[in-house]
This record gives structure tokens, C-alpha cells and sequence, in this order.
């Protein structure tokens, strides 16, 4: 036997060599990455054309204005929903029990599923962005401005979703009913959040109260001001495009969020422990 | 406690709820040594693994496992020690290679991913993708993963549940190359046969404490336990349970002036004195 004799490898390193096993993981399993970024992709271009006509007094379409709202929900796809399951699916396989009994620090497992959030969030954002703009003319800001608007309600939105991911995919007994547990919350969510169901103000008052409660809704108030013109303000719940408002409810969820994956966090799944 | 044992359980103990898994074990391992623990379902075999392991807090008792305390172990203790888990199904879409290529990256002194592979008898698989192993590959590659960092010390929970006999002896070869090497390893078995051709010593558990310990020859004093002579008086057999066959063996050879009919001389099987220590204190 050969023996290479090395410094052992540092926490953001071997967080780095996690990322590369999560995606291939990731983006073996076909039938999750079909799901992970279709659904999104999907409801786009289905929901999409069902909304037909302008917004009043805009030259906007209803489709464009939706297609901007949809970033949010193909990001809490890629976050949310994909980092439960698939931290549900860790736990359940033995992942998190091998992980344990090996010598790497807790954080690299952690550092390793950023890297496989922001890599499907980015191309997710991507993949929605660009089917906006090939079909329901979605248009590219120009500005900078915007372009700095849309990376901190994309750095915000992602973490915050994350954090919500990991705490909840605690509430999964099984890999097997992990997907169901993500989904049914994630899907709620998004009808309440004014994301499936445009405008939010049409809404009953107390759904719109339960949506604005979740960074969802905020992420897609983000987004669409990066993406819509200033004249579609008018359509927010509150006539404006708030982003002291959005930063400052996706950052609480980014500690909230931080706060609950402390105490919630389980290494071992409920029948083993 | 002094560090010159691999392992040092003194009255470990550990409940959960109202049941007591382990209750008051005592246990001692030699660097070098390979033990087997033996008992029945819920003697509290894989709790005492899970927490010489570090996985699980105890509730007494003093426990120290390469001179440190488990349960406060860190990254250093972690990189001498190797575990081969009971049921993982992890990893799946990696390949053979890919996986344990991975996990040497853990370790400071790792040895050659591709020699480990083909230790445990996969190289012909290493391209595959794990999840397509048979039962009995996967768990080599659980061995694989357990030993790529050089551990100093062996964990397998069960390591051969659900095998073919012949996939067991291609396995026990393995740990016996492991053992040759100079590896600590502690296994829990249901195998009486398993514990009987890998294991140094033997610990029986019942209900969470050691009922007898020994060479897997002479546990619970079976070498000296009464032998039984049999042999044929016509097409009559015959019986004689003896402290000393040779002589019960002289006589007959003198009386048949020659070969005995039918002579067998037998001294109580491991799964005899296995069953008479689970039978006697459960």
C-alpha cells in the first residue's frame, strides 16, 4: 500500500469536494432534476398563456408580469424544495450517519449544498429568465441599478429559502415522503405569495396576510422590480415596489431561518434515534 | 484509564425510555486484536458500537477508545478511525471510484484509492455507479470507505448479514488480510461460524452486559468441558460423555483389539455453548 502523507484538507475545501458530489448527484438523478427545474418551467408556460391581455394603461402584458413573479417560485424550487429533499434523502440513506463517523468538519456538509443551491438556483433563474424573454416578452433591464436589485433579492431569497429548506426537511420521516412534505407547503405558498395567482391584491385579505409572512412573496416583489417597468408598481399590494421592506423581511428569514435550522437540525432520521 | 488498550469499557451504561440496552458492560481490546461481540437481538450489541463510535451519548459508565472519550472526540480522533455501517444506501449515483476516491480526501494519511478497491474485490466494478451493486458489493464498499483512511481501528456493525456463503468467506478473507496487517477490529455478529474464523476473542452479550469472554476455543470453558465418545456395539450406538476421551478411546481399541465401529469424539460446538450462556441468563 502506497501512502501519501498530506495536511489534512481545510473545512472550505472539502466543502468544495461535497459541492462536486452534490451536484453530480444532483444532476444524475434525472427524474429529480426534470421535476426540480420543470415544474417551475411548466406552470410558466402554461399559466402564462393563460393570462391573456395587457395590464391596463401599461402595454404590458398579464403574461409578462407573471413570467417576472415565476423567477421566485423556480428558485424556491431549486432551494427550498430540492435542499429538503434532498437533505431528508441524507439523512434516510446514511449520508449524514457516514458524514458523522468521517473526519469533516459539520460546516463542509454545509458549505457542499451551497454549492449545489446556487448552481441550480442560477440556472433555474436562467432557464426562467430566458423563457420569459423568448415567449412572453420579458425584457432584460439595461440598467445597472437593477441588475444590483436583482443580485441581493437573489442572494437573499436564496439563503432565506435554504434555511427554511433545511429546518424543513426535518419534518420528513423518509426520503420517500420527503417530496410530498416540500411540495405541498411549497406549492400553498406560491398560490398565496401572488406568484401562481396574479395580482396578490385579488386575493382575500387574511391569504394575502399568511403570504406576505413568507420571504416568497417579497422575493417576487423583488423581482419584478427589477424586471417590469416602474408604470406596474401600481399593481403591488402596496403600490410600491418596497425593497427596504423586501430586504429587510428576507434578511429576518435569513436569521430566523439560521435560528431554526440550530434547533432543529437531526443528524440521525426519527427511526434511528 | 491507561491508553495501552485500543478499546476500555468499564461499566458502560445506556436507556432508552424504560428500556435498558446496555447495563453495566465491561470490555477491554488489545491494539491488534479482533473481537467479536455475540448475542441475540437487542443485547445491546450496535448501542455499544454506536457509542464506542461517538455517534451516541451514554448515560454511565467510563469509556475510553484510542485513550480519548468518544463522546468528546474530535477531527483527529475521527481520522483513525474507521466505521462500516450496517445499512447504508448512500452515495448512490457516484461511481464505486468516484466514492471512495471521495472519502480519502478526509483522511491525512489515505491509502491509494484504487489498491483499496481492489482489496475489497471491486476493480472490475469501479465505473459502476453504486447503486447497481449487489448487497454483498456494497458492503465491500462500505469496507472500502471504512478502511481507505488507514484506521488504526475497525468498526463492523453486522458486516455480513444477508450474504452467500461464499460472498461471507471472500468477506472474511478480507478482514483477515485487514487483522493480518496489524488493524484493531471490533465486529458484532450474528455468526457463530463468523465469530469463530475472524475473531481472537469473543464477547457474549445478554441483556446488555458480557455473560463470558474468551477464545472463540475455549469461551465459557468449552475446552474443558466434558467430550462425548460415540461409537457402534454391534448396530447398537453407544455413548460415553468422558473427561478424557483418550483413554475412554485406549480402552475400546483394546477391547475391539483394532479399529472402533463408528467412533466420534465430540466436545460441545461454539453455538452449543453460545445458546447455553443466552439460554441460561434470559
Amino acid at each position: 500500500m502506497t501512502t501519501s502523507i498530506h495536511r489534512p484538507a481545510g473545512t472550505l475545501e472539502l466543502g468544495l469536494a461535497r459541492g462536486g458530489v452534490e451536484l453530480k448527484t444532483f444532476f444524475r438523478q434525472k427524474e429529480a432534476v426534470v421535476f426540480t427545474f420543470s415544474l417551475p418551467v411548466v406552470l410558466l408556460v402554461i399559466l402564462g398563456t393563460l393570462f391573456s391581455g395587457e395590464v391596463v394603461g401599461t402595454g404590458i402584458t398579464v403574461g409578462t408580469l407573471f413570467t417576472a413573479g415565476m423567477i421566485a417560485a423556480g428558485i424556491a424550487s431549486t432551494s427550498f424544495v430540492n435542499l429538503g429533499i434532498s437533505i431528508a434523502t441524507d439523512r434516510d440513506d446514511g449520508t449524514l450517519k457516514r458524514l458523522r463517523g468521517a473526519p469533516m468538519p459539520a460546516a463542509s456538509y454545509f458549505v457542499g449544498k451551497v454549492v449545489l443551491v446556487l448552481v441550480a438556483s442560477l440556472a433555474e433563474a436562467a432557464i426562467v429568465v430566458g423563457i420569459g424573454w423568448l415567449l412572453f416578452d420579458l425584457a432584460l433591464p439595461a440598467e445597472l441599478g437593477r441588475w444590483i436589485t436583482f443580485a441581493w433579492v437573489f442572494g437573499l431569497g436564496v439563503t432565506a429559502c435554504s434555511l427554511l429548506g433545511i429546518a424543513a426537511s426535518s419534518l420528513a420521516r423518509s426520503a420517500r415522503s420527503a417530496p410530498a412534505v416540500m411540495n405541498l407547503p411549497y406549492l400553498v405558498l406560491m398560490f398565496v405569495s401572488g406568484i401562481y395567482f396574479i395580482p396578490l391584491s385579488s386575493l382575500p385579505q387574511p391569504l394575502i396576510q399568511i403570504g406576505s409572512l413568507f420571504p416568497f412573496k417579497w422575493m417576487a416583489q423583488g423581482f419584478r422590480s427589477v424586471f417590469l417597468p416602474d408604470a406596474l408598481v401600481e399593481q403591488e399590494v402596496a403600490g410600491a415596489w418596497e425593497h427596504g421592506r423586501v430586504a429587510l423581511v428576507l434578511a429576518a428569514w435569513c436569521i430566523g431561518g439560521l435560528v431554526l435550522c440550530l434547533t432543529t437540525f437531526r443528524w440521525r432520521s426519527r427511526r434511528d434515534s | 484509564m491507561t491508553t495501552q488498550s485500543a478499546i476500555s469499557v468499564r461499566g458502560l451504561r445506556k436507556r432508552y425510555r424504560s428500556v435498558t440496552a446496555v447495563d453495566g458492560l465491561d470490555l477491554e481490546i488489545e491494539f491488534g486484536e479482533v473481537v467479536a461481540m455475540l448475542g441475540p437481538n437487542g443485547a445491546g450489541k450496535t448501542t455499544t458500537v454506536e457509542i464506542l463510535e461517538g455517534f451516541r451519548p451514554r448515560d454511565g459508565g467510563e469509556i475510553s477508545v484510542l485513550g480519548v472519550d468518544p463522546h468528546r472526540a474530535g477531527r483527529e480522533w475521527r481520522q483513525q478511525i474507521g466505521i462500516v455501517l450496517q445499512d447504508a444506501a448512500d452515495a448512490g449515483e457516484l461511481t464505486v471510484a468516484e466514492t471512495v476516491t471521495h472519502f480519502a480526501r478526509y483522511y491525512p494519511a489515505a491509502r491509494d484509492p484504487g489498491e483499496v478497491i481492489a482489496m475489497v474485490g471491486l476493480t472490475d466494478h469501479a465505473r459502476r455507479r453504486v447503486r447497481v451493486l449487489s448487497g454483498g458489493q456494497r458492503r465491500r464498499l462500505d469496507v472500502a470507505i471504512g478502511v481507505v483512511g488507514r484506521p488504526r481501528l475497525l468498526f463492523l456493525d453486522e458486516p455480513t448479514t444477508g450474504f452467500d456463503p461464499q460472498a461471507r468467506r471472500q468477506f472474511w478473507d478480507l478482514i483477515k488480510g485487514l487483522a493480518g496487517d496489524g488493524t484493531t477490529i471490533l465486529l458484532t455478529t450474528h455468526y457463530l461460524d463468523e465469530a469463530g474464523a475472524l475473531a481472537d476473542r469473543v464477547a457474549v452479550l445478554v441483556a446488555g452486559r458480557v455473560v463470558a469472554e474468551g477464545p472463540p476455543a475455549s469461551i465459557a470453558g468449552r475446552s474443558a468441558t466434558v467430550s462425548t465418545v460415540c461409537w457402534l456395539e454391534g448396530a447398537e450406538p453407544r455413548e460415553v460423555e468422558t473427561d478424557n476421551p483418550a483413554q475412554v478411546i485406549a480402552e475400546l481399541t483394546a477391547r475391539f483389539g483394532g479399529s472402533v465401529p463408528g467412533l466420534s469424539v465430540s466436545r460441545p460446538s461454539l453455538e452449543d455453548v453460545y445458546l447455553n450462556l443466552i439460554g441460561s441468563t434470559s
